[in-house]
């Protein structure tokens, strides 16, 4: 038995074909567009990644990273600035990680929320966005001028802490904005107290949006030249500075922490900046280098957070 | 209005002109006086909006997670006589004492020995064989030993959507509440692990108090001894289930109850 219509139903369908292959045209457009630009973005990185490689790759050598600089570019080594590096890090993330992870709780879980509040939270958003070099300037102002730290890898590790610190407690928050609130009242109705819940749930759950977002802000800071060229960093190192860990009692030393400093980008721009082309070479073989702690870190926080995704689904 | 029990068990709970406002300034409950027997099954019912949950959470403080929330009442809690609601009580005193099961089964993303285990963890230090004890009787009064015993370290997300919700009342149950509060335990789940959860409610009311919130009027038939219906934030009627469900007093509740409305 046919239903009968009013209205010609075969007329409808093909109109209705039509505007779906409209769509799918567009559809398909869009996605081609959107391929090309990728396409260009990497292109462009990659090009440049590989040029660096190119012109750098043949000076990387085990005595390259054991050698400190030199006037002669063929003896010149990285020694000095990537323990430099390292030593800052250290330093860095040491200050940046408690200090960013206890604001982030506070601001979240306990902060009331009223103006004070707001006005702090677009305050570190906006400081997220502050060029470097302004924090350079502060950096120098406080702790070189004001708190007599000096030219170190104290005073260096703190204003590295203070650029990434607004990125740790955005992408802290996040994180822990995304622990579904069930689970919270999950574990307040067991009569637990807000901290219990923060310390036992929050933030073991979201510890994989943390970690990679401290992993990245790392990253970030490894790159850093601005700031440090203005808190005063050396570039011409040729020894290391006081080993941290001593013979004699009490064993450990800070010494090391008011000792002058450099860093991998501050030593690639020392040597880009000399006239030799020698120099050259040397500073792509630590871009080299440099690019490749950089996509270690990043490397290592898509490790992490592909592990607590497949622990933690909700 | 109130309805006075026809026989009169031992109280639980009761609330007296219970009156609560949201932190917007919404009444939500206007002045709800309702008296819950001791060791019995009380479904609260009514249609969407009418108060039924915001009554439940006040049971256990809940609102006090969530700024702005007031209440305005007493509700006692027997045989101590506290008052639930008083706000120089902490709320975690009273959440130690009456335990809940949400709507959506909530179990932590951890092992299904850590989700019982937690409520003795956060009461303080215990030895381990006492802890393995409790987590094992709470998984049996939940129905669910059988089928996790053999795999108590398994994340408590692997397990089925009723089986979740089977935790997460051993969990409550581990920390022996004196009072239990259900909150549309089953609209989440399908008609079979639903039909476990309301026997698991039948078998535990024999010696917990349980408050269940239920949209579905054939299941606070099945599992509840009282019924109280609720209606834009008014009690309405309260009385024995089969009461309220064969001849209620209230034109409302009656055209509730035969789905007239709702």
């Amino acid at each position: 038995m046919f239903l009968k219509n009013d209205i010609d139903k075969s007329i409808d369908a093909a109109r209705v074909r039509g505007r779906i292959a409209q769509s799918q045209l567009r559809d398909r457009l869009f996605s081609v567009a959107g391929l090309v630009v990728m396409a260009v973005a990497s292109f462009v990185l990659l090009a440049l990644l590989l040029q660096l490689a190119y012109d750098g790759i043949g000076r990387v050598s085990w005595k390259f990273f054991t050698s400190y600089p030199s006037r002669f570019p063929s003896q010149a080594g990285i020694l000095s600035a990537w323990i430099g590096t390292v030593l800052v890090m250290f330093l860095t993330a040491l200050t940046a990680i408690p200090l960013g992870i206890g604001a982030a709780i506070y601001l979240e879980e306990y902060a009331p929320k009223n103006w004070l509040t707001d006005l702090i939270e677009i305050n570190i958003t906006n400081l997220a966005g502050v060029p470097s070099i302004v924090y350079g300037l502060m950096a120098l102002g406080l702790l070189v001028y004001e708190f007599h730290l000096g030219q170190s890898f104290l005073t260096a590790g703190l204003t590295l802490a203070m650029l990434i610190l607004p990125m740790v407690i955005i992408a802290t928050r996040e994180a822990l904005r995304a622990v579904p609130p069930q689970i919270l009242e999950a574990s307040f109705a067991l009569g637990a107290t807000k901290w219990q819940t923060i310390r036992d749930h929050v933030v073991p759950y979201s510890m994989g949006g943390i970690l990679t977002g401290i992993i990245l802000s790392l990253s970030r800071a490894v790159g850093e030249t601005a700031p440090l060229l203005t808190v005063g960093a050396l570039s011409f190192i040729a020894f290391l500075p006081n080993p941290p860990l001593t013979s004699e009692f009490p064993f450990i030393s800070i010494q090391w922490l008011f000792d002058p400093f450099t860093v991998m980008p501050i030593q690639m721009f020392n040597w880009v900046s000399r006239p030799q082309e020698e120099f050259h070479i040397n500073a792509a073989a630590a871009g080299v280098i440099l690019m490749l702690m950089t996509l270690a870190m990043n490397a290592l926080a898509i490790t992490v957070r592909a592990r607590f995704r497949r622990r933690i689904h909700w | 209005m109130t309805t006075e029990l026809i026989t009169k068990p031992a109280l639980k709970a009761e609330s007296e002109k219970l009156c609560f406002y949201y932190g917007g300034g919404v009444q939500a409950l206007k002045s709800v006086s309702l008296s819950i027997p001791d060791r019995h099954a009380t479904a609260l019912i009514g249609p969407s909006g009418c108060g039924k949950t915001t009554y439940l959470r006040c049971l256990n403080r809940m609102h006090d997670l969530y700024p702005g929330n007031r209440y305005v009442g007493t509700v006692w809690l027997y045989p101590d006589g506290l008052n639930i609601v008083d706000h120089t009580i902490d709320p975690i005193e009273i959440r130690m004492r009456v335990g809940m099961v949400f709507q959506k089964p909530n179990p932590f993303p951890t092992s299904i020995y850590e989700n019982v285990a937690y409520g003795l963890r956060i009461r303080g230090a215990m030895t381990r064989s006492d802890l393995d004890g409790i987590v094992e009787q709470s998984l049996k009064d939940a129905a669910l030993w059988p089928e996790v015993k053999d795999r108590l370290r398994d994340l408590a997300s692997n397990l089925s959507g009723g089986q979740q919700q089977r935790l997460c009342i051993a969990r409550a149950l581990a920390t022996s509440p004196e009072m239990l509060l259900f909150d549309e335990p089953t609209s989440a789940l399908d008609p079979t692990a639903t039909a476990r959860i309301e026997e698991l409610v039948q078998e535990l009311k024999q010696r917990i108090t349980i408050v269940i919130v239920t949209h579905n009027m054939q299941q606070a038939a099945r599992v509840s001894d009282y019924t109280a219906f609720m209606y834009e934030g008014e009690l309405v009627e309260v009385d024995r289930t089969e009461k309220i469900f064969t001849n209620p007093s209230n034109k409302l509740t009656e055209e509730y109850v035969t789905g007239r409305f709702g």
